[in-house]
C-alpha cells in the first residue's frame, strides 16, 4: 500500500497547471489528513479577535485545523494559545466556550496551569519523585503573533512572522477592514455557526466567489430596498475585481466605492440607513461624526481571504474549521463599534441577521449549494472541477494578477499555495 | 389567575394548548400565510442565541418584526431560495404547556418543542424552550412575541428552511 505522502506526489494532476481541481481533492481522507499536517499545522491560523478577549483571564476556545485550543489572555495581557489538553492524561482542561477565569484545572486529577499554560500544581506529587520538571510539563503552548486586532497561532515555530504572512496588500486591506469601526475599534458582537456536509476548501473557494451572488442570494436580492439592491448589482456594473495577494491569499472588490470608507462621505445615503441618520443626529452626534457611523455601519465593499482559514467579508469575520473530509464547521462573526452608539450597532446585528447564520436570509442558500457539490462529486470521478474562469483577461496587479469581478483568480491563489505548501 | 376557579385555569390551559397545536400544525404544512394571519403587528418572533434578555442588543438567530417576518416568508414562498426549494419537510410536537401569567387578555405560556426535518434522506432533530405572548381577542388569540431558544443556540448548528 502506497504511503500517504507518495499517494499525492502528483500534485499537478490534483490541481492542474490549467486550474482544474481532481475529484479526489474533496472526498479523498488520506489527502484530508496530509492537508492537517502539511497546512494545518504548519501555517498561520486565525483563532481569535483581540476584542473577545477583552480583560486579563479572559478566554475563548478555538481551533488551530482539528486541535482544539484555548485562546487566553494573562495577567501580563500577553494572549497564549494552549492546546486544550492536560500533560497527565489528556482530558480536555475547559470545556467552557468563552468567559473569565484564573487558572485552568484539570477534571480528572486536579492538575492546575496559570493563563499562560505553566503548570502550577497538582496533588500529591512526591510520588513522580524530587527530580520532577514542573518547568516541563505546561500546556502545550503555540506561537501566537496579532495583526490589527487579529490573533493568529501556529503550531510551525519556523515560520515566517506572521505580518511577512500576511504581506503589505493583505495588511493594507485588513487596515481598511477595520475602519468600519467608524472611528471606533472593531468590536466581535456575537457570531453564528453551523456545520456544513462539505470539504474546507469547498468554504475556501466560496468567500472569493462573486459569480454567485446574484443566482444563490436572488432572495437575499429581492428582500432590499432598490439602493441596496444597486450595491449588490456589483457583476452587472463590473467595477470590481479579484486580486491575488500573495501567499494563498486574495481580495475581492464587489463596491469598490467602499473600499475606502473615509471617502465617498457625502455620497447620498441609503434609503434603509435614513432612521438611523435621524437616531444618531436625535442622540446628538456631530453631522461629521453621523455621516462617518453611517457609512462605517454599511461595511466594507470587498472580502479579503486569508489562506487558510479566515475571510474578512463585507461586515463580518468568516471563519472555516475543518472537521473530517466531509465536514466544516462555519462560524459567521458579527462585528460593531466598541463604544459607538447602541443605536448603530443593533442595525449592524439586524444587517447580520438578514443575511447571515443558520435562519440568515443568504446563509442556508450558501450551505445548500456547498452540500450540493459535494454530493455531486459522488458523481463523475475524472470530471475535474474548473476554477479557470477569467484567465483569459486577468492583468498583473501589485503581487499577482488581477481578474474580472467574477473571475476564480481568488480561488487559483488559494490553490497556488496549496500547492506550495503541500509540497514541502 | 386568583380570581379565576380551577374550572377556569383548565379551561385556559386547553385553549392555549389548541391554540399553539394549530399554530404548529400551520408550520409543518407550511401554511405560511395562515400563520402570519396569527400576529399582532407589532409583536417580534426571535431566536435568540444564548441565555440573553435583550434581543434588539444582542446578536440573534433571527429577531424579525412585522416586515422581516412578511420577507422571511415571501422569500419560502417566491421559489428563488434554493434551500427552500423544496424546504426540508418537518414534523413537531409542542407540549409541557405551563402557563406563566395572565395579565388582563395577555396570556404568557412556556412549552416544549421537538421538530424532526427530513431532506436528502437525512433527519435531523431539534429541540427548543418557547415562550409565547398571546392577546386574547373577540376571534381568539393573537401572538405578540415569540421567543424559540434552541438547545445549543450558541453552539454549532444547521441552516434552516423551515420556522420553528
Amino acid at each position: 500500500m502506497l504511503q500517504a505522502h507518495e499517494k499525492f506526489n502528483d500534485l499537478d494532476a490534483l490541481y492542474t497547471p490549467d486550474a482544474r481541481v481532481a475529484t479526489s481533492m474533496y472526498e479523498d481522507a488520506d489527502l484530508f489528513n496530509e492537508e492537517m499536517e502539511r497546512i494545518f499545522k504548519r501555517t498561520w491560523v486565525w483563532v481569535a479577535h483581540d476584542s473577545e478577549l477583552a480583560d486579563k483571564g479572559s478566554f475563548k476556545l478555538s481551533n488551530v485545523g482539528l486541535e482544539p485550543v484555548i485562546v487566553v489572555r494573562d495577567r501580563k495581557g500577553e494572549v497564549n494559545v494552549l492546546v486544550n489538553r492536560c500533560r497527565h492524561r489528556a482530558a480536555t482542561v475547559c470545556e467552557v466556550k468563552k468567559g473569565k477565569t484564573s487558572s485552568f484545572q484539570c477534571p480528572y486529577h486536579g492538575w492546575g496551569y496559570g493563563l499562560d499554560g505553566s503548570l502550577r500544581g497538582l496533588p500529591y506529587p512526591e510520588q513522580y519523585g524530587e527530580d520532577f520538571d514542573k518547568g516541563a510539563h505546561g500546556l502545550k503552548k503555540l506561537r501566537t503573533e496579532t495583526y490589527n486586532g487579529m490573533i493568529f497561532a501556529t503550531f510551525n515555530d519556523d515560520v515566517e512572522p506572521l505580518v511577512d504572512f500576511l504581506g503589505p496588500e493583505v495588511r493594507r486591506y485588513i487596515d481598511l477592514f477595520m475602519k468600519q469601526g467608524g472611528g471606533f475599534p472593531v468590536k466581535v458582537l456575537g457570531e453564528h455557526q453551523f456545520t456544513v456536509p462539505m470539504n474546507w476548501k469547498v468554504q475556501l473557494e466560496n468567500t472569493t466567489d462573486a459569480y454567485h451572488f446574484p443566482v444563490v442570494h436572488k432572495s437575499f436580492m429581492q428582500s432590499l430596498d432598490g439602493d441596496a439592491e444597486e450595491a449588490f448589482k456589483f457583476l452587472e456594473t463590473g467595477k470590481g475585481f479579484v486580486e491575488d495577494l500573495g501567499n494563498g491569499h486574495s481580495v475581492m472588490v464587489m463596491i469598490p466605492e467602499r473600499i475606502d470608507l473615509d471617502e465617498h462621505l457625502d455620497d447620498p445615503v441609503e434609503e434603509r440607513f435614513l432612521p438611523l441618520v435621524q437616531e444618531l443626529r436625535n442622540g446628538g452626534y456631530p453631522e461629521d461624526q453621523v455621516k462617518k457611523i453611517v457609512r462605517a455601519v454599511g461595511g466594507a465593499g470587498f472580502n479579503l481571504n486569508l489562506f487558510p482559514n479566515v475571510s474578512f467579508s463585507l461586515a463580518f469575520f468568516r471563519v472555516l474549521t475543518p472537521v473530517n473530509v466531509e465536514r466544516t464547521d462555519i462560524r459567521h462573526i458579527a462585528l460593531g463599534m466598541d463604544g459607538g452608539p447602541a443605536a448603530a450597532n443593533r442595525m449592524r446585528m439586524r444587517l447580520h441577521e438578514h443575511f447571515q447564520g443558520p435562519m440568515g436570509f443568504g446563509s442556508p442558500d450558501d450551505a445548500e449549494v456547498w452540500e450540493r457539490v459535494q454530493r455531486g462529486t459522488k458523481g463523475g470521478e475524472d470530471l475535474p472541477i474548473l476554477v479557470n474562469r477569467g484567465l483569459i483577461d486577468e492583468q498583473p496587479g501589485a503581487l499577482g494578477p488581477r481578474g474580472h469581478i467574477s473571475a476564480e483568480t481568488g480561488m487559483r491563489a488559494a490553490y497556488k499555495m496549496w500547492k506550495r505548501m503541500m509540497s514541502l | 389567575m386568583n380570581m379565576m376557579t380551577r374550572i377556569d385555569d383548565l379551561a385556559l390551559l386547553q385553549k392555549v394548548s389548541a391554540f399553539l397545536w394549530a399554530e404548529a400544525d400551520l408550520l409543518d404544512a407550511k401554511d405560511y400565510d395562515g400563520w402570519l394571519a396569527l400576529w399582532l403587528a407589532e409583536g417580534f418572533y426571535t431566536l435568540p442565541i444564548g441565555e440573553g434578555e435583550d434581543f434588539d442588543n444582542q446578536l440573534n438567530l433571527c429577531h424579525d418584526n412585522d416586515r422581516m417576518r412578511r420577507d422571511r416568508i415571501q422569500r419560502f414562498q417566491q421559489g428563488f431560495s434554493i434551500s427552500s426549494a423544496p424546504p426540508a419537510q418537518t414534523v413537531r410536537t409542542v407540549s409541557r404547556f405551563v402557563i406563566d401569567s395572565v395579565e388582563g387578555d395577555t396570556v404568557t405560556v412556556s412549552s416544549a418543542e421537538h421538530v424532526v426535518e427530513d431532506k436528502f434522506g437525512r433527519q435531523r432533530v431539534w429541540a427548543a424552550n418557547m415562550k409565547h405572548t398571546l392577546v386574547a381577542s373577540a376571534d381568539g388569540f393573537r401572538i405578540r412575541t415569540k421567543v424559540v431558544r434552541l438547545l445549543n443556540s450558541d453552539g454549532m448548528l444547521n441552516s434552516f428552511s423551515y420556522l420553528f
